[in-house]
């Protein structure tokens, strides 16, 4: 968890409302569960979810959680996606395998630390490893590095996620959220 | 080696499913899982083999997906101590229709008998209650076990919480399907949803 970023780079200032174009899709394909571990990047889409009246979601105390959360709201028969910042990734690892085995739509959407101007080195080596995690896990990737192509590339993750059963995270990129320095 | 005043796994697990009706059960990795089996198959058991500490959150998601059908997750006390957080997340949501069973044989039994933490220190019941399942038992008799099983169809009383001590003999196994896809499947099946 990182504070709010506010220091924004000037291809995400062109539009701060990224996170209502992410809400609107994701309320367009019924997502209902919203397993989420906080990050300031995710900070305004977990406000619009919880003000929701057709998405709960539901904090966690670790990301591993949220994978299988997902999995049993699907046997339910609901649409989940699970919010958490690229730290969280490391710890989902083992429950990941559910996914193959169960196949149940999985959706993931990812705030990036440990890249773009990061201050913090401790953020580094799971940032850095993060896009490969996933890969070798099973889970696609996409990135959105501005606020311009947030709304096409959730439509597409949205889209293969719940409609062809392909796993798939969405990077968030520390462009696109602004890097936050704590330094002077 | 089993002791004389704790309780047969099977029998406890046949007593939580015995009037099962519309409950769907999610069987935990190891033992639980087989237990659920050797009671009978049915079309809304979840078997897991795998996902170790993940059965308590996929109990919670089939929970809020479907609250008004009783959903009972049965599993090890090494299989909850790996997601303790899980009882916070519940605690927090607070979902009326799920219910957690623990077997509880202080042991790893499907990797030599181990001793886990509850043999000597941790207290699942003050871990679950102190996370907010305020309904959070220690079941020690088969007339505990009996009126868990009973408290579980009442999908507007939960969460609840059972931790029930066991003996720790090992018994033959009862193999559930190994087939993901289809456990899943078949409870969506039988729960009214078609497949994509």
């Amino acid at each position: 968890m990182h504070a709010r970023a506010d220091a924004a780079d000037t291809a995400a200032e062109s539009s701060t409302h990224w996170p209502d174009d992410i809400f609107a899709t994701l309320q367009r394909f019924g997502v209902r569960q919203v397993p989420y571990v906080p990050d300031a990047g995710h900070s305004r889409l977990i406000e619009s979810v919880l003000a929701s009246s057709t998405m709960r979601g539901i904090p966690l105390t670790t990301e591993e959680e949220g994978v299988a959360l997902l999995a049993g709201a699907w046997t339910g028969g609901q649409r989940g996606v699970l919010l958490m910042q690229s730290s969280g990734v490391g710890n989902c690892i083992n429950m990941l395998s559910l996914i193959p085995i169960l196949r149940f739509p999985f959706l993931t959407l990812v705030t990036m630390r440990g890249e773009w101007g990061e201050f913090n080195p401790w953020q580094v080596p799971m940032g850095s490893t993060t896009q490969g995690v996933f890969e070798l896990s099973g889970v696609k990737v996409l990135r959105a590095s501005n606020a311009a192509e947030v709304p096409a590339v959730l439509e597409a993750a949205a889209g293969q996620a719940y409609n062809a059963l392909t796993p798939t995270a969405v990077l968030l990129s520390q462009r696109l959220i602004g890097a936050k320095v704590f330094t002077k | 080696m089993s002791k004389a005043n704790l309780l047969d796994r099977r029998q406890v697990v046949s007593a939580l499913l015995a009037n099962r009706k519309d409950v769907v059960a999610i069987g935990g990795l190891g033992a639980s899982t087989n237990d659920m089996c050797a009671a009978g198959d049915h079309a809304r058991n979840f078997y897991l083999w795998g996902g170790m500490g993940g059965a308590a959150m996929i109990g919670l998601g089939i929970a809020l997906a479907q609250p008004k059908l009783p959903v009972l997750v049965i599993t090890g006390d090494g299989e909850m101590l790996m997601g303790l957080g899980s009882l916070a997340t519940i605690g927090l949501q607070k979902p009326s229709n799920l219910s957690i069973a623990v077997l509880d044989n202080e042991a790893y039994g499907e990797t030599g008998g181990q001793t886990s933490h509850t043999s000597a220190a941790a207290d699942l019941v003050g871990v679950a209650r102190a996370c907010g399942i305020g309904d959070s038992r220690s079941v020690t008799t088969m007339a505990e076990v009996e009126a868990f099983a009973k408290a579980v169809h009442d999908v507007s009383a939960g969460p609840r919480f059972a931790n029930v001590k066991i003996d720790s003999a090992n018994l033959e196994r009862i193999l559930p399907s190994r087939d993901g896809t289809y456990i899943l499947n078949r409870i969506r099946g039988d729960l009214g949803f078609q497949p994509i």
